[in-house]
């Protein structure tokens, strides 16, 4: 369980916020408009990265807020919290960098020969 | 006082006499005993039937890892399976049973397993019970009868369970020398730091290498710990709580740790708090968790009276308990040796130390030597003898890799081997933590390399294993640590110890035997009866993962989860294949670290106290007039409300007759009610809802369809404007909490121009509906200088009627058709309110009505329920609602997808009313409606949502879903169901005024 800055109350429990998936989901202004593909993009379609993630969180079992997180769910770093309606924030992480897609630290099962890893 | 005890011992009280029951029989231990030590000073080896084959087993271990010595602690409700007596402090008339054997442990008839393990080899079950399929019903019995350890408490368990919380800067786990050294190097400073240590008393390894002739400075061991301890006494900043073993090791430094609150009590104490989960949130970690001694894996390997080397030592050495008079030792390292130099100068007769590697000259071998100890090099034990207890062992002189035998079988009569395989430092937190471990081939130990956390390792969970090279190691990693908390005074370093000569350990994953291979009985999991055999079965069979090894065997999946077996599975497989033990890397290290009782996972989470239970303010007089309740997501309804000798049926139909023929009183409060208030609310509305929201006037309701953007129903209510920026929305019981939340998500995350406010008054008011022709005549009684009229207070209208000086607000909307009036009053008036109703409706017959007759009453108007009528696929055009949809606005939530080619489409499931043409026959909702009855599978072309008995029809009726149903009026279908065909014919949902007259009276 991890520990959440929220940007009005201070840092609490994950108990305490629900995840709002993806952020920078921005709702079409003319929905008219748009073929059925490109509201099935809107409404579904979402990026599910092992890296980095911009996510909406809500401190629910708080302020209610409404904030976005920038994390790295293949470590579950918090890099960055920012507000709603802010541009999402250029950052680098270090991506995966096992064959396998493990990250280059911190997976259950793994084999501790790096001469393997360089081989595979 | 028994010949097996040891007298001048301090840690067990001879003064103090406990009384004891093993298997029913009357035994004595001490005060200080473990049921392990007390059992083995009573010559009690035997103590436990394997899982498998029933072998005897006896204790290999005197801690946490122990594998066979597993009881059923106590009976009845306070029982508890799958105990480690190794670490059940013994209390007075303590009842422990060996588990696993039929009919008597000495005695098992499940043995006949042993004979018949030819038939049982890896994967046994998998390859067995796979055919023919059908049989399967019968295997099962048999397995599930013969499958599992212990028995479960059948009834409600007594004790108590706390969760605690606590935040410190520094978490030690261990308090063995290198946790207590660094414990009291950080508690000079000030910081806040908590010490944990999983055994009833300080000092980890100490206690078992108490007869060391190591020295730190100039103290012995124990003498070194005593003054670390007092001084720890002295110090405010550090707790310490013993008997909690620290189990999970999770996100951002949050661990947990389970206390035994009373391990000197056991089960027997009642009602006081049994355990406590510790929910500890650090900002470093210091791991302090030692390391495990390994077993060795030859021929016989899992009599009694075998047992790992140094717990043999803690046996003798700590409880005092002699538990040889003939002993060998068997090791492939030096540590062993202290163990025969133990039990020598405690007069037991060591006749012999084996060890598999060449002589080297080394501090403790120059000892044992000294001694007059006979020790065999290059010899290896490959054999035993002794059906319940060991009686002896068979030697033979092997080759330097250690996978031949070149000499004869020399036997040595004992009653008691210990073995020593080594070390396994215990990483299981650090891996947890997500650490990553590194191999070290020299002694065939993975140890922690990477930390993923903010982690320290110290000692020998770090695979630092000697005693000088320990006391360093501690210094530098806590010097750097408080460094890191800015504490940068001068730290020396306070013990230092000297350096020993040591030999390296040796590898010897598997000792080869005289016998065939297929013959032998290789123990490497103790607890889950896996051979050496099963192991490589599995890998010719093909299984090349240690992850599919490891499930096709059950290796390491028992209770103990491998923590003695999981290395010399590794090393047996690495020789087998000629792979690497780096490369083939180590199952998953997962939480828990030792299994924890779900008493203490529920903790005061139970009963009552498991959710919320939210209650009306009329609930009191709901019981004192025999309503039965119904769950509403959190909230008690008012089912019904049975008359002397009505069942379900009757008072229903009572309750909705009445309702219609003259007045009913139903308990809303429940429904989700939001203040809305700012400049934009109409246009907020108009942007959530399907139907026009900006010319609502001031003192009006409205119904409104609420969608997902997928254009699927979400919820329903009525909003009613009470001001010109001030209204108030009704959700359904069970949406409100979820409307509430994503009307706020649109608010702040998609619309932050708009200004509007929502605020839940959900229970700030509660609401009483009056329906039925005569609910004008009660609300001219309570408020008799109002003007009821249907031109001053028409349907779907609102007002606020000040009522004996409560100000009420009253809505005329309807979920029944009839002529309804909602009134809402302040929480704490509701209930005098509810009650001056009913004494006003007594004339007129007044009905209280639960959540049944509502049902009814809603369904036979055509009313659906959010839920009930939709399950997430549903378009407000599929519930024949195309009204409320409009066509006029740009843009709703919702609108774009409704049409999407999917949801356009003629043929989906419609809303419609069914008759069935016998009229007393009642439908099961959820039943599947077809066309035609063909061969399996029928095309199904719809289902029931809604069905009942109205008494007002004098029939049964139903509400569906059917593929293009709008359009099929009066057709015919039919519901299969297990023993009959129903005909039904597709109606109007809206049974009853479909013209609203008595809607608008």
């Amino acid at each position: 369980m991890f520990i959440i800055k929220c940007p009005y109350c201070g840092e609490r429990e994950q108990a305490e916020f629900t995840c709002g998936g993806e952020a920078h989901i921005i709702r079409p202004k003319n929905p008219p408009e748009l073929t059925d593909d490109q509201w099935a993009d809107y409404l579904f379609i979402r990026q599910n990265n092992k890296g980095l993630q911009l996510e909406r969180w809500n401190h629910f079992f708080g302020c209610r807020q409404w904030f976005n997180v920038a994390r790295n769910t293949a470590t579950d770093e918090i890099i960055k919290i920012y507000n709603m309606g802010e541009k999402a924030p250029i950052v680098e992480i270090e991506e995966p960098t096992t064959p396998s897609g493990e990250p280059s630290i911190g997976s259950g099962n793994f084999s501790t020969s790096t001469n393997t890893a360089k081989n595979k | 006082m028994n010949s097996t005890r040891l007298t001048n011992n301090k840690n067990i009280d001879t003064n103090q006499k406990i009384s004891f029951y093993f298997d029913g029989k009357n035994y004595f231990g001490y005060k200080g005993d473990t049921l392990a030590s007390a059992l083995l000073a009573n010559k009690i080896h035997l103590v436990g039937r394997s899982f498998k084959y029933h072998r005897p087993r006896g204790f290999l271990s005197a801690g946490t890892e122990e594998p066979n010595g597993i009881v059923q602690l106590e009976n009845d409700n306070v029982t508890e399976p799958n105990r480690r007596a190794t670490e059940v402090l013994l209390y007075e008339g303590l009842r422990a049973t060996s588990q696993n054997r039929w009919p008597n442990i000495k005695f098992d008839f499940g043995a006949i397993n042993d004979f018949l393990s030819p038939f049982f080899p890896a994967g046994f079950y998998y390859k067995t019970f796979m055919w023919p399929p059908t049989f399967w019903k019968k295997y099962e019995f048999f397995i599930r009868h013969a499958a599992g350890l212990g028995k479960s408490p059948q009834t409600d368990d007594p004790h108590q369970y706390e969760h605690y919380h606590y935040h410190c800067d520094l978490l030690i786990v261990g308090s063995g020398i290198s946790g207590l050294y660094a414990a009291e190097m950080i508690a000079e400073k000030d910081l806040k730091v908590l010490l944990v240590e999983q055994e009833d008393e300080l000092g980890g390894s100490l206690l078992s290498d108490q007869n060391s002739e190591q020295k730190i400075n100039d103290l012995s061991l124990l003498k070194w710990k005593d003054k670390i301890l007092n001084n720890l006494k002295t110090k405010a900043n550090i707790k310490i709580i013993t008997s909690t073993t620290l189990f999970a090791y999770m996100h951002y430094n949050y661990l947990l740790a389970i206390q035994d609150m009373n391990p000197l009590d056991g089960l027997k104490k009642k009602n006081n708090i049994r355990q406590i989960i510790w929910k500890i949130r650090a900002k470093k970690v210091i791991l302090a968790t030692g390391s495990i001694e390994r077993p060795i894996t030859f021929d016989n390997n899992d009599r009694p009276g075998i047992m790992l080397a140094n717990s043999a030592s803690k046996f003798l050495n700590y409880y005092g308990v002699k538990l040889a008079s003939e002993l060998v030792v068997f090791t492939n390292n030096d540590s062993a040796y202290q163990t025969a130099i133990d039990f020598h100068k405690k007069g037991t007769n060591v006749k012999a130390v084996i060890d598999v590697r060449s002589y080297k000259e080394s501090d403790i071998i120059k000892k044992t030597e000294s001694l007059g100890i006979k020790i065999y090099y290059n010899y290896a034990v490959t054999n035993t003898s002794g059906r319940l207890k060991i009686k002896s062992v068979t030697i033979n002189k092997i080759d330097d890799s250690v996978k031949k035998i070149i000499g004869p079988s020399l036997k040595i009569k004992c009653d008691f081997l210990c073995v020593s395989g080594g070390w396994t430092p215990t990483v299981h937190l650090f891996t947890q933590s997500r650490g990553k471990l590194i191999y070290r081939n020299h002694d065939g130990a993975f140890i922690p390399n990477q930390p993923f956390q903010d982690t320290v390792s110290i000692g020998s969970c770090n695979g630092t294993f000697h005693l000088n090279e320990i006391l360093d190691e501690t210094y530098i990693k806590i010097k750097e640590i408080l460094i890191s908390f800015n504490n940068n005074a001068q730290i020396d370093q306070k013990y230092k110890s000297k350096t020993n000569i040591n030999n390296q350990h040796k590898h010897a994953w598997l000792i080869p035997s005289t016998k065939h291979f297929g013959k032998t009985k290789m123990f490497i999991d103790l607890q889950n009866d896996v051979t050496a055999k099963d192991i490589k079965v599995a890998l010719r069979e093909g299984f090349q993962s240690i992850e599919h090894v490891k499930r096709y065997t059950t290796t390491g999946m028992a209770t103990d989860q491998g923590k003695t077996s999981n290395i010399n599975a590794l090393g047996i497989i690495s020789d087998t294949t000629n792979r690497k033990i780096d490369d083939l890397g180590t199952t998953t290290f997962r939480l828990p670290y030792t299994p924890v009782t779900f008493g203490a996972l529920a903790g005061r989470h139970i009963k009552e106290f498991f959710d919320v239970e939210r209650k009306t303010p009329m609930h009191s007089w709901h019981i004192d007039n025999n309503a039965l309740f119904e769950d509403v997501g959190q909230w008690k309804r008012a089912w019904y409300y049975p008359k002397a000798d009505e069942n379900m049926n009757n008072a229903v139909n009572r309750e909705v007759k009445a309702t219609r023929d003259s007045l009913g009183i139903l308990d809303a409060s429940t429904l989700g009610k939001i203040d809305i208030k700012g400049r934009d609310v109409g246009e907020f509305l108009n942007r959530i809802y399907t139907n026009a929201w900006l010319k609502l006037e001031i003192g009006k309701c409205r119904y409104g369809i609420m969608l997902g953007d997928d254009g699927m129903v979400m919820d329903d209510g009525v909003t009613t404007r009470i001001d010109e920026n001030h209204y108030v929305m009704t959700t359904t019981t069970g949406n409100a909490a979820s409307v509430m939340s994503k009307l706020e998500d649109w608010l702040q995350t998609e619309w932050p121009e708009l200004q509007v406010y929502l605020t839940s008054i959900t229970e700030q008011f509660g609401t009483i509906s009056l329906n039925g022709p005569n609910a004008r005549k009660v609300m001219e009684k309570i408020s008799p200088s109002h003007d009821f009229s249907k031109e001053n207070f028409p349907h779907m209208s609102f007002q606020n009627i000040n009522i004996d000086n409560v100000s009420c607000r009253v809505m005329r909307i309807s979920f029944t058709g009839e002529l309804c009036y909602e009134i809402n009053v302040p929480s704490s008036y509701a209930n005098s309110f509810w009650k001056k109703c009913i004494k006003a409706g007594k004339e007129f017959n007044i009905t209280p009505y639960g959540t049944e007759a509502m049902h009814v009453l809603r369904a036979e108007k055509g009313f659906i329920i959010v839920g009930q009528e939709t399950d997430g696929s549903i378009t407000p055009i599929d519930l024949d609602m195309n009204w409320i949809v409009s066509k006029k606005k740009y843009d709703f939530i919702g609108k774009r997808a409704l049409y999407r080619s999917d949801t356009i489409k003629e043929d989906r499931k419609q809303l419609v009313g069914l008759l069935t043409k016998d009229s007393n026959e009642i439908l099961e909702e959820g039943a599947q409606l077809v066309e035609k009855e063909t061969t399996l599978p029928m095309a199904m072309v719809g289902h029931v949502t809604s069905s009942y008995y109205s008494p007002n029809l004098g029939r049964s009726f139903a509400l569906a879903l059917v593929k293009g149903g709008s359009n099929k009026k009066g057709f015919k279908l039919l519901a299969p169901m297990p023993n009959k065909t129903i005909e039904v014919e597709i109606t109007s949902p809206v049974f009853i005024d479909p013209s609203n007259e008595r809607l608008n009276t």
